[in-house]
């Protein structure tokens, strides 16, 4: 069984994906935003990069490209869905989510690396993972300030609805490290089957490219894959 | 053009929704010596749509604002039909 990777015009981390993937044992297709038809993919990854030149809003016009039907079939078949960077925001945008992300506290687009403190297994992105484990993946977005109505953020917490928080190299979760000012320091949001995340796991699966970090989240993903899609 | 009617669509954060551009604009015009107690930076949208009857024109542009143009999460918007 293979993840569609889409490639939404301006996406531009999904060979990224597809090689992680493949480089930790999944196999991975490209699958172009006017496609129809998903079947035979039994998960789903919306890489990141700038779909639709993120006018209007991050988002807010891949969500209606042809494609995204069939990734809220899947998704409401129970596929893992994954959404990276500019990914989250299509998923938020989507209702796939809850919430929004908006510009960086600071105004300033963040290019770095970053370090995730592990909340929760209980995600397709850290089942395989352990809690209080620090990651360190880099950052590179200027919308990642992850923001919803204070209903939203109560529901999500009281739910554990937060598999990943920035933190210190040290797990230590305050606002000193907090790159960009999500609320309550939120790099990832989970829900079931459907996760997004702010950093890009993909691109920190190699030491010899400064950290391997990510790929226990991506392990996590590939290891959530369920058979029954079609 | 008689067959064509400008709309407008005044799309604002709502209140409870930081904008740290409009910060950061606020805190520059102090600097410049102004009294300025907050700056919120919207957006505006026009759009040229078929003329016709008025709150059918509201409706229709309130579905398109739903949709695509605003995100409830975080916006509100206004819209302003020309006479």
């Amino acid at each position: 069984m293979t993840t569609a990777v889409v490639v939404f015009p301006g996406s531009n981390c999904e060979h990224d994906v597809v090689y992680a993937l493949e480089t930790l044992g999944g196999s991975a297709d490209l699958v172009w935003h006017r496609d129809t038809d998903l079947s035979g993919y039994d998960s789903v990854v919306l890489p990141g990069g700038f779909a639709h030149g993120d006018y209007l809003r991050t988002g807010a016009i891949a969500r209606f490209s042809p494609v995204m039907a069939e990734v809220n079939r899947l998704a409401a078949a129970g596929a893992p869905v994954l959404g990276i960077c500019n990914g989250f925001q299509v998923l938020c945008e989507a209702g796939l989510l809850p919430g929004v992300l908006l510009q960086n506290r600071d105004l300033k687009f963040i290019c770095r690396p970053i370090h995730l403190v592990v909340e929760s297994t209980d995600s397709i992105l850290t089942r395989a993972a352990k809690v209080g484990d620090v990651l360190e993946i880099p950052l590179n977005s200027y919308e990642g300030n992850y923001t919803a109505s204070a209903d939203e953020i109560a529901s999500i917490e009281a739910d554990g609805h937060v598999p990943l928080r920035y933190s210190s190299s040290t797990g230590t979760v305050d606002e000193g490290s907090n790159p960009n000012g999500s609320t309550n320091n939120i790099a990832a949001v989970s829900q079931g089957n459907v996760a997004g995340i702010m950093p890009h796991p993909e691109r920190a699966i190699e030491k010899i490219l400064g950290s391997a970090d990510g790929r226990v989240l991506l392990e996590s993903f590939l290891q959530s894959k369920v058979a029954t899609v079609v | 053009m008689a067959d064509t009617r400008t709309v407008t669509v005044n799309i604002r954060r709502r209140p409870s929704i930081s904008d740290p551009q409009g910060a950061t604009v606020a805190r520059a015009l102090r600097d410049l010596g102004h009294e300025v107690t907050g700056v919120r930076i919207n957006k505006t949208i026009e759009l040229q749509v078929p003329d016709g009857d008025v709150e059918a024109i509201r409706t229709k542009v309130a579905e398109m604002c739903d949709k695509l143009l605003a995100n409830p999460v975080m916006e509100d918007y206004e819209i302003l039909i020309s006479s």
